[in-house]
């Protein structure tokens, strides 16, 4: 008897939802204590699946138009939920299906302590007294392994970390010991070693309760290590499903290909780049340093500093992509920044090659992470392409033009672009204008801060492809700053890890992905998912990241570098 | 433009509002060009305190004058004042909002505490206070009323300024060292024209009330000319006898103010894209 | 540092400021205070008791000696005395203000009221036939002007009951309760009228955007019943945009109506300060506006300390 049995699903949106329709018969079994895992990209209906099943989709505007989703009960009486009045199903949601979300930080309610949040669920689903449920609730976080659980009931949410947050969701989710829970997303917004601390969570959890679970994702690798069957959606249809290692090893449909394939997988260093840098330097960062004041009190003295970016060096040539991994708050940003001189640098030097290419001032252009915020919505794409040449003084000549009819179309988009506005393209081809407006001075290295973060993972193939091409074509040295293992894999020469505002590891990306000698480094290759891993175990490891505030005038100490190899070079660790 | 026409004229509030707003408009032109049914001044002594009829369709006053013509000359006053007050308050505002969400530190703390002085004072107050220093008339009314409302202004554009400014579209521009006035005209201030102009809309509402007010206190505009505020004034102690002159400045003011508030809805729907997501 | 403490650093400052505008700008009216307080009677002056009268009230003094007497007069409690009125300021402007303060609390009162409820009604019945009437009251009723409304009921009272407020001598709430809300009740809803109508719009506006919220959906995916969420979830979050706008147009109203005072003829501030400002009375119109704006600054804090207890993201920030 399965727990949950889906037939020819139809949702549409709107008043008239048939005519919106966005999940087009999507049909599907799950066993008890079965794990799916529904994986597809933006607009594939993904979500609107998961949130049909408990009917939260109502809430949304939209409308189940066709089918039914049979769910078995704990009783073993069988229910419609696609027909099931709200009454009923307020009965069914928190206490069978539980449903953790991708947003941590937005899914709690601002205004209630955390532990109201979870004791509510006890006294509403099992009537408990307010003590009953207050120790319940205790008991719900320390089952998610939060330490000091009793202290953080009293806790506001933003008092929290993302990855803590999304462990209180999952008590929520799992208060009631439901038997199906519903996980939309809930590792993206998360870091890298956070997410495998979560999936290691969940995947515990599954053990120690017997539920089924639906695991929406965009990843494909996350998935490799966790579910038993793969659903894959396209365009609000299923293209392929079957178990985890069928679909995997032997994927049918061209999509499913297309998605273990083309996309990005982290493979421990075999799937870098082959090519050769040229032989002149383009960059050369001499002990960065950018620090932050910190103030307090009535009158906002200067009481210290956040060392967000400490003594960082590297070298980066002519046709190279350096990658700068880490994760949020590592300073890998603030590095990015410093060398465009967004942010002022309290110390080192900056040199870029001048004479290549350009002959500007500006050698060095940005990539921004998301291109809906850096393109001025109010301009259109040939204003955007003209203003760093009116800033340089040039003028906007026939050969200006003609370079930026030039560059669209060597990113791949239409000439006659330039006379329309940003939100009439795409989140992909705004990225492609961003990148030929970096290109616009001529420069010799371009800064590229999470530059396909934003983007779906087949977009994401598709500019990490673009950017190789243009990095041949116009011997251009990259900064590739990233939090994605997968991605950096796929495009850089060498690597640069930061941890805590400082390089803790340096090194061509293939030894330094095959073998990691800094602790950090390492951490953060076993957290990443991989198609090869499969069934893997996420260790929990709580270490926290230091504190970057020192006090006015702390001169840090600079750990001795070890060499590792050729090119290959760590921090030596306490 | 006519793609924002035509937004505006989809949406109910917008077709209703910019609808009373035309035939405010055409009334008021009319009457301030000197196009009314009869004189607005002319005094008939035969004829006074006559009800609502097909000679004089709102009635007529004490002194025996046209309703109907005093009203369209009264709203064109009003709109006038309205306009000129909105225009200048609007200006001023968002150029002192911007250059202090640009400059900051004590441009910013300068101009934003002098704000708070203003904004200290309740609105009519304020108005009054300007109005004897300057002696009461047309223009006194502009400035007193673009003063009242230059304190919103420069808030509503200081706010969006400053979030404006931490945009990565500004961040890009300052890596290419593009120059300041052209982020402060490209990057802010055409990103400022939306929420600018559902601000005037409001504001412009919020004009023709304090100026009817001022006008009902005797300090706007001075008889024997007509306004709003004025006709309101003589019918109250003529109510009982004659509630037309209550009634029609009342159901005109109330329709003048609201086909701003209903246009401004509109604009904000329109123009604002966390609403205009959930109209689509 | 967090945001109210911020703004009660700035609160002497923009104190200074309204003293010294204020200052200015009525010594700036044509006319002198000693024709204007003596009206007709004035021609009959003395060169030597003008002077006399002048040097009294310390207008002989240069404006910076005038206005530092004054200044460090206020930072004594000691506002000056009123031309008009022969008293103390102070003592003027609190014979007046338990009006104002009334008045501004019952038009608080009826515009809460009645627009929170109906506000979250509509919310909750998006674009029905409930909605849409709720919705187009609350326009009109933002669109009329106070003082149309006031105008408006008299007129009704007047033909449908022929009766005319009562208008006179006000009565203390003190002293006779219900004789003092006879007199109060009328403008107070002329007040509450276009109050209400803006709370109606506010709460309605917050409602809708918090009800799309990420939480709210969670709770839902609790199970918790649809009432629980809307008054438990989503309420305490959709009335901080709420308190804020009631805490400004309650500021304001503590600043007197002076259109609805003069179409009840009630002895509010706002009349206070008109009639003071009409008679050039210097030292009532500079102890007024530094009151008025004194309790503008006030409320605007009590909005940020009730801000800082609704939200506690507000509350936790010095951390």
């Amino acid at each position: 008897m399965n727990l949950l049995s889906v037939r020819d699903l139809k949702v549409g949106f709107g008043p008239r939802p048939e005519e919106n329709e966005v999940v087009h018969g999507v049909s599907f079994d799950l066993a008890p204590g079965e794990t799916l895992a529904i994986v597809g990209e933006t607009g594939s209906g993904k979500s609107v699946t998961s949130m049909a099943v408990n009917r939260l989709v109502d809430f949304g505007g939209g409308k189940i138009t066709n089918g039914s989703v049979s769910y078995t009960r704990s009783d073993g009486s069988s229910l419609d939920l696609a027909a099931a009045a709200e009454s009923e199903l307020e009965q069914i949601r928190g206490r069978e299906i539980g449903m953790i979300f991708q947003e941590p930080m937005t899914s709690l309610n601002p205004v209630m302590t955390v532990g109201a949040q979870i004791e509510e669920i006890f006294r509403i689903q099992h009537g408990m007294s307010k003590s009953a449920a207050r120790e319940a609730a205790r008991e719900a976080l320390e089952r998610v392994r939060i330490p000091d659980a009793a202290r953080r009931l009293g806790y506001a949410p933003h008092q929290l970390s993302g990855g803590m947050l999304q462990r209180v969701m999952i008590a929520i989710a799992l208060a009631s010991n439901p038997r199906l829970l519903i996980a939309d997303e809930p590792t993206t917004a998360l870091d890298v070693t956070i997410q495998a601390q979560i999936m290691g969570l969940l995947s515990e959890m599954k053990l120690e309760t017997g539920t089924g679970m639906i695991f929406i994702t965009h990843d494909i690798g996350l998935v490799a290590g966790f579910a038993d069957r793969v659903m894959v959606m396209q365009h609000g249809k299923v293209v392929e499903q079957g178990p985890l290692d069928a679909v995997l090893d032997d994927p049918q449909h061209a999509y499913t290909k297309h998605l273990l394939s083309a996309v990005p997988h982290f493979s421990d260093g075999k799937s870098v780049r082959g090519d050769k840098a040229l032989a002149h330097p383009a960059l050369k960062v001499e002990n960065l340093t950018v620090r932050f004041p910190v103030r307090s009190g009535l009158f906002r003295k200067h009481t210290g500093n956040i060392h967000a970016v400490e003594g960082v060096s590297f070298e980066l040539k002519a046709g190279e992509t350096l990658g700068i991994v880490g994760e949020s708050g590592s300073g890998k940003s603030t590095t990015a920044r410093a060398i465009l001189d967004l942010v002022t640098p309290a110390g080192g030097t900056i040199k870029a090659d001048q004479t290549q290419l350009g002959g500007t001032d500006k050698p060095v252009q940005m990539v921004f992470q998301n291109p809906n915020a850096s393109l001025n919505p109010r301009l259109t794409v040939h204003s955007i392409l003209a203003e760093p040449l009116t800033a340089v003084g040039q003028s906007i000549d026939a050969d200006a033009i003609v370079r930026m009819e030039m560059l669209l179309s060597r990113v791949g988009l239409p000439t006659d672009s330039l006379t329309r506005y940003p939100h009439e393209f795409s989140g992909g081809q705004r990225q492609r204008i961003c990148i030929a407006r970096a290109l616009m001075l001529k420069p010799s290295v371009l800064v590229l801060d999470e530059a396909v973060s934003a983007l779906d993972v087949s977009v994401q193939a598709k500019v990490l492809d673009l950017l190789i091409d243009l990095q041949q074509e116009f011997g251009l040295a990259y900064l590739f700053v990233t939090h994605d293992m997968a991605v950096v894999e796929r495009i850089a020469h060498r690597i640069a890890v930061v941890y805590a505002g400082r390089i803790v590891e340096i090194g061509n990306a293939r030894d330094l992905l095959a073998n990691p000698r800094h602790s950090y480094t390492r951490q953060l290759i076993e957290a990443v998912p991989s198609l090869e891993r499969r069934r893997a175990d996420y260790s929990i490891d709580t270490r926290a990241i230091p504190s970057l505030v020192r006090p006015i005038g702390f001169v840090p100490e600079q750990e001795p570098w070890l060499a590792a190899g050729e090119d290959h070079s760590y921090r030596q660790e306490g | 433009m006519t793609a924002l026409l035509k937004d505006v004229l989809r949406h109910p509030s917008g077709r209703i509002g910019l609808t009373l707003l035309t035939v405010f408009l055409i009334a008021g032109i009319l009457g301030k060009a000197g196009i009314t049914p009869y004189d607005p001044l002319m005094q008939d002594r035969i004829a006074r305190l006559q009800g609502p009829s097909s000679a004089h369709w709102f009635g007529t006053d004490l002194f025996g004058r046209d309703v109907l013509s005093r009203l369209m000359v009264g709203i064109g006053q009003s709109f006038i004042i309205s306009f000129f007050s909105v225009g200048i308050a609007s200006l001023l505002g968002s150029v002192l909002g911007l250059t202090a969400a640009w400059f900051s530190g004590l441009w910013d703390g300068t101009v934003m505490r002098f704000m708070d002085v203003l904004l200290a004072f309740p609105a009519i107050l304020l108005a009054l206070l300007i109005i004897t220093i300057f002696g009461p008339g047309t223009w006194t009314s502009v400035l007193a009323i673009a003063i009242v409302y230059t304190p919103i202004f420069t808030r509503v554009t200081r706010g969006p300024a400053l979030s404006l400014r931490r945009r990565d579209f500004v961040d890009a521009a300052r890596t290419f060292g593009t120059s300041r006035s052209y982020i402060m005209t490209r990057h802010l201030a055409l990103n400022l024209v939306a929420p600018l102009t559902v601000q005037i809309t409001l504001a412009l509402a919020w004009a023709l009330v304090t100026e009817a007010g001022l006008s009902f206190l005797g300090l706007g505009t001075q008889p024997p000319n007509a306004s709003l505020g004025l006709m309101l004034s003589d019918a109250r102690n003529l109510m009982e006898m004659a509630p037309w002159l209550l009634w029609v400045p009342a159901i005109a003011l109330m329709l003048a103010v609201l086909s701003f508030n209903l246009l401004g809805d509109a604009l904000r729907d329109i123009l604002d894209p966390k609403t205009r997501r959930r109209l689509a | 540092m967090s945001y109210p403490i911020k703004r009660l650093l700035v609160f002497p400052l923009v104190m200074l400021g309204v003293s010294i505008f204020v200052f200015i700008a009525i010594r700036l009216v044509p006319g002198d205070a000693i024709t204007a307080m003596l009206g007709t009677e004035s021609g009959l002056l003395t060169p030597k008791q003008r002077e006399a009268l002048t040097a009294y009230f310390g207008l002989d003094q240069n404006w910076f000696v005038q206005f530092w007497r004054w200044f460090a007069g206020v930072l004594q409690g000691d506002f000056g005395i009123s031309t008009t009125y022969g008293k103390p300021v102070m003592t003027v402007i609190l014979e007046h203000f338990p009006l104002t303060l009334e008045l501004a609390v019952l038009s608080m009162l009826i515009a809460l009221a009645i627009g929170i409820p109906a506000g979250i009604y509509a919310a909750t019945h998006k674009d029905r036939p409930s909605d849409l009437i709720v919705r187009m009251v609350a326009m009109i009723g933002q669109s009329t002007p106070s003082f149309v409304v006031g105008l408006l009921l008299v007129y009704m009272l007047s033909v449908g009951f022929g009766v005319l407020p009562e208008m006179g001598t006000f009565v203390p709430i003190t002293e006779d309760p219900i004789a003092n809300l006879a007199q109060m009740i009328l403008p107070a809803i002329t007040l509450g009228t276009a109050f209400a109508a803006a709370v109606i719009r506010m709460s309605r506006s917050a409602m809708l955007d918090i009800l799309q919220e990420d939480y709210v959906r969670t709770a839902r995916s609790k199970g918790i019943p649809r009432r629980r969420v809307i008054w438990r979830h989503a309420l305490p979050n959709a009335l901080i945009p709420v308190v804020t706008l009631s805490g400004v147009e309650f500021g304001y109203l503590l600043g007197g109506a002076v259109l609805v005072e003069q179409i009840f003829a009630l002895p509010g501030l706002g009349r206070t300060v008109l009639d003071a400002i009409l008679q050039r009375d210097y030292a009532l119109v500079q102890g007024a506006v530094l009151f008025i704006a004194f309790n503008f600054m006030v409320v605007n804090l009590m909005v940020d300390l009730a801000y800082a207890a609704l939200d506690p993201r507000i509350r936790f920030e010095t951390k």
